[in-house]
């Protein structure tokens, strides 16, 4: 089963909240290139290793992840 | 494809205004999720404040009303007793519910009226500015408590959930805080709790979110969260304060 990491990035501010709570460790902000709102946002590493416990989408005060399983 | 979590309809598109780390948007969110949950979106009408909060009506699917700066309970009883089978829940800060609408949400559960406050304290004035809240620490610092707050001068802050549960018309009082992932469950299990007593016409209902404001506070969003814990949480306990 493979889970999909959504984020919608224009929406993220960069908070590291959801960095916070991964168990799996495998969220970072993207320091490559800013958002519509200038901020770096948040953005997946290593999205195979990713179990779906939806930790970050809980936390995330912006609705920003969404994640899906097929 | 089987959805494990995605944005809840009980919120619109709008993007939040709110800081970056601001506790307002998981408890809209919850909040959002509680009504998706009930399957009362379209019959729900929320009671906004002034503070941060002041946009809510733009964020919440519901219908909403804006009430004058403390005023949300009095309105809110004004709506519930026209529409009584209708969930009506007011979203309150310190400032509005504690300091300016103190009388307001004192009579709202003395009266007993059927609909659910939710109380966020992040123990500071937001949206002017960072002043010392009626809630704000002992020793915290506020923009007009620059040496931070002390009880000779400014008394004690005030823990609105334990003076409500006093009241007879109240039935649940319950504080909560949504700095992690357990404590953001049981936030949200309060609030759901919250809104089936008032729709079982129990009475007066009452959830504390115990609220992180970094940009006010001066710190990280991760320091701001654990200072909820450890800080906060030790004045102002987690956990049911009354439930009839």
């Amino acid at each position: 089963m493979k889970v999909i990491l959504e984020f919608d990035r224009d929406r993220c501010k960069g908070c590291e909240l959801c960095i916070s709570v991964c168990p799996k460790q495998i969220l970072a902000l993207d320091k490559g290139s800013t958002n519509a709102k200038g901020y770096y946002p948040a953005t997946v590493t290593d999205q195979d290793a990713c179990i779906a416990c939806a930790s970050c989408a809980r936390i995330c005060p912006d609705s920003v992840i969404s994640i899906y399983k097929e | 494809m089987t959805t494990v979590y995605r944005k809840t309809k009980g919120l619109q598109d709008t993007p939040l205004h709110y800081c970056p780390g601001c506790s307002h948007g998981i408890v809209h969110k919850l909040v959002g999720e509680v009504m998706e949950e009930l399957g009362i979106i379209d019959t729900t009408i929320a009671v906004c404040p002034v503070g941060c909060a002041v946009f809510a009506g733009n964020y919440f699917a519901c219908d909403t009303i804006e009430a004058a700066h403390g005023r949300a309970p009095a309105v809110a009883t004004g709506i519930k007793r026209t529409h009584p089978d209708q969930p009506v829940f007011t979203y309150q800060g310190d400032g509005d519910l504690a300091s300016i609408g103190a009388a307001e949400i004192v009579h709202a559960a003395m009266r007993g009226e059927k609909f659910t406050t939710i109380f966020i304290n992040n123990a500071i004035y937001g949206m002017t500015g960072g002043q010392m809240a009626p809630t704000t620490l002992i020793g915290q610092r506020a923009t007009t408590a620059p040496l931070g707050r002390t009880k000779d001068l400014h008394g004690e802050p005030i823990r609105m959930a334990e003076m409500l549960s006093t009241m007879g018309g109240l039935v649940y009082a319950e504080r909560v805080c949504v700095a992690d992932v357990p404590n953001i469950i049981k936030a949200k299990k309060a609030i759901k709790k919250a809104f089936e007593k008032q729709m079982n016409n129990e009475g007066f209902t009452f959830v504390e979110v115990l609220c992180a404001c970094p940009t006010n506070w001066g710190m990280t969003t991760l320091d701001a969260n654990r200072w909820v814990k450890e800080e906060m949480a030790a004045y102002y306990p987690l956990g049911v304060i009354k439930e009839v």
